[in-house]
């Protein structure tokens, strides 16, 4: 029983230096060898612009709840004319980053890590480094990259949905005065709000790009090894994210 | 000329190695025999680095590649083709761009150079009007020649087959083992074959080595594997049940 409970701390402790490694190769790897435009823009497309769609529609529905929830709450104290700072505030310091990233990661982070995956036990990495080629350079660091630019820009578009989502129901549907709705917006959201959502989102980039490539370079054999890393790789980038942004806002507040 | 010395190569508690030696004699075809699941593949990877040996020595023209920098390592690769078992071409890419591949990441020739290259390696392994063709659009037989085609576009000094005929049927067998001895008398690379096919492959190599229990247990010509004593070799020439190999 000891020897396995030292067999796994090993392998967890492996598994922990390995992952941060892969971090830190990356991020070097950046800087190093970024591979070329035409790899990061099509990865772009595939993170940033595929997932439009999907973060639109997010982002009203989350706005127009926001609006319902908020007028609700705010109307017991007889304040429905902050609404707007309310939307804004949630949106912008917390549920755009926040649900733009979990929105991307089941969209494109399990596609990356299936990817990935697939290339691994079709032996197309391994024919890669025959070809004396870092993988990195055409795999990992355009999806970094590509995340690196994509998510603050899908966050800003989720921002400015939701605000009008909420706009929608609080203004149209229940009544709030439009012009309070903005005018305390304004008033209410400095430019730190702004800064430090985008900046959450830029890492949430980073570790959607991170775990998703990270998972699918070492995933198991076949079929099953690629499935389970997709899993694994949804459930650990949603998780880590939300920790990170606990730790993030700390700081930020 | 590649040399492993004491090679020991183990899985968790599988030894799939176990104080291999073996030369690769250069510009020749060195075919690597033996039952499935003894490690043929394992000792394909170690020739060019994709694995590394638990202890012993591998080294290419007399340079060991074990625990090289990414840069050193790369720069021995560069000598290196290779044909995997499953083929591995680039499945997001078209024939010609996975040809290609090799020759713009790793030359300066132009755009139109590039495309007479591919077309000529295209051309020696018997492939035409395919170049916009997706990987999973071609049959096994022609993926093994664009394959070939991709491993030997760059001209390298050293070739590795990994079963390069597995899943095939007869004629498109014969077809690529021509195709292998063909460009090996015309580009003269050192091959590594690994391979079950039993006899066709003792008319392709000028060297058999059998690999049984991790180790080479015999190593010469054809016709020397062909006439051995060894009972386990016997046995795998033969197909037969009986003997020391036994199905797991």
């Amino acid at each position: 029983m000891i020897q396995a409970l030292g067999h796994s701390t090993i392998e967890t402790v492996r598994a922990l230096g390995r992952t941060g490694w892969f971090l830190l190769y990356s991020l070097y790897m950046i800087v190093r060898r970024p591979g070329s435009l035409v790899h990061v823009l099509k990865q772009v497309r595939f993170i940033g612009t595929k997932s439009l769609f999907v973060i639109v529609l997010t982002a009203a529905f989350t706005g127009m709840v926001l609006g319902l929830q908020g007028y609700y709450s705010l109307s017991k104290f007889g304040s429905e004319g902050m609404l707007g700072t309310a939307v804004a505030l949630s949106l912008i310091r917390e549920l755009g980053p926040v649900l733009a990233a979990l929105m991307v990661t089941g969209r494109a982070g399990s596609a990356i890590t299936a990817e990935i995956g697939i290339m691994r036990i079709t032996e197309q990495i391994d024919a890669l480094e025959t070809m004396a080629l870092d993988p990195f350079k055409y795999l990992v660091t355009p999806k970094f990259i590509a995340a690196m630019i994509s998510l603050p820009l899908l966050c800003a578009i989720f921002d400015v949905i939701g605000i009008y989502g909420g706009w929608l129901v609080g203004v149209k549907l229940l009544g709030v005065n439009p012009g309070a709705y903005f005018y305390e917006m304004e008033n209410s959201v400095v430019w730190r709000d702004v800064y430090s959502g985008i900046l959450k989102s830029f890492s949430f980039g980073i570790i959607i790009a991170w775990i998703g490539c990270y998972k699918g370079y070492y995933a198991g054999h076949g079929a099953e090894g690629v499935s389970k890393a997709t899993t694994e790789s949804v459930v650990l980038t949603s998780v880590i994210i939300l920790v990170w942004d606990y730790f993030l806002t700390s700081v930020l507040l | 000329m590649i040399t492993l010395r004491n090679i020991h190569k183990s899985f968790g508690t599988q030894k799939v190695l176990d104080g291999l030696d073996l030369d690769i004699p250069a510009g020749q075809i060195t075919a690597i025999i033996g039952p499935s699941g003894e490690g043929k593949s394992v000792l394909l990877k170690h020739l060019i680095g994709l694995l590394q040996p638990d202890s012993g020595a591998v080294e290419v023209d007399g340079e060991s590649i074990r625990n090289l920098r990414r840069s050193e390592l790369n720069r021995i690769r560069e000598k290196f083709g290779m044909l995997f078992q499953n083929v591995a071409l680039f499945d997001s890419m078209t024939v010609f761009e996975n040809v290609a591949f090799p020759l713009q990441e790793k030359t300066t020739f132009s755009k139109s150079e590039i495309r007479s290259k591919v077309a000529s390696a295209l051309e020696d392994v018997g492939l035409k009007n395919i170049d916009g063709k997706f990987p999973d659009e071609l049959s096994g037989g022609m993926k093994k020649r664009v394959g070939l085609a991709r491993a030997v576009v760059l001209n390298p000094k050293i070739i590795l087959f990994d079963e390069p005929t597995t899943g095939l049927d007869p004629i498109i067998k014969r077809a690529i083992h021509q195709l292998i001895k063909d460009t090996h008398a015309k580009f003269g690379f050192t091959a590594v074959i690994v391979s079950h096919e039993i006899p066709e492959i003792f008319d392709v190599a000028q060297n058999v080595a059998m690999l049984f229990r991790g180790k080479i247990l015999q190593h010469g010509t054809p016709d020397e594997i062909i006439h051995s004593t060894d009972p386990a070799i016997r046995q795998f020439i033969s197909g037969s049940l009986d003997g020391p190999i036994q199905m797991v």
